[in-house]
């Protein structure tokens, strides 16, 4: 799954920790979302998305659509 | 799945205190269970000489001091993050698998005395520490 949240967060002039406050994660999940190394859960990808006001397709795609 | 986001400077470090808070407390029942298994073997010999109610309220001190870890580690599990929790479910499979099956050949080569000293517990226990820790650290880079 390919995302958009380095994008995003550079466009707001946020840190990986900051993010990862924001999001209740750890840093460390941040930089693996942002590398897709790992795939986040609905409802972390829906709070993501509440967090940018954008909908989940608009941060997150599937690499095979 | 309506809480409110706050992306301030001071705002959400409570998810990392509230983690360094289990870590902590975890830490802390772990070494008093690792404390209460040591007076409970080395207390009859050197402390109470071998007096039988000291000896089993030791072991039900270990025991009972065992359980409240357990039910620590689990509130420190569930406290991680999800990438987190699944490197310690990854680590944890794969320490119980290899522990199952190394610490049974391990038993077996006792059995029919093919090694010259005994299979004992501590070995295993041993065993899954290193297993675990080598399975967490694998799975923490996998994500970097």
């Amino acid at each position: 799954m390919k995302n958009k949240l380095k994008v995003l967060r550079a466009e707001r002039d946020w840190t990986q920790a900051k993010l990862a406050d924001a999001l209740e994660v750890s840093r460390q999940t941040i930089n693996a979302i942002e590398k897709g190394k790992f795939d986040p859960s609905l409802p972390l990808a829906f709070k993501a998305a509440r967090l940018f006001k954008l909908s989940i397709e608009d941060i997150f795609q599937d690499e095979n659509s | 799945m309506n809480d409110k986001i706050d992306t301030s400077e001071n705002a959400t470090t409570t998810w990392q205190q509230k983690n360094k808070n289990t870590t902590a407390k975890l830490s802390m029942w772990t070494a008093f269970w690792v404390l209460s298994m040591a007076l409970t073997n080395f207390g009859p010999r050197f402390i109470w000489d071998f007096n039988l109610t000291l000896t089993i309220i030791a072991i039900l001190l270990n025991l009972a001091l065992g359980l409240k870890m357990v039910v620590v580690n689990i509130a420190h599990l569930k406290g991680l993050d999800e990438m987190q929790q699944r490197i310690q479910l990854n680590a944890m499979g794969i320490t119980l698998g290899i522990s199952l099956v190394v610490g049974l050949t391990y038993s077996n080569l006792d059995v029919v005395n093919l090694i010259s000293f005994h299979a004992e517990i501590s070995h295993l226990v041993i065993f899954m520490g290193l297993t675990y820790l080598t399975a967490t650290y694998i799975g923490n880079r996998s994500y970097r």
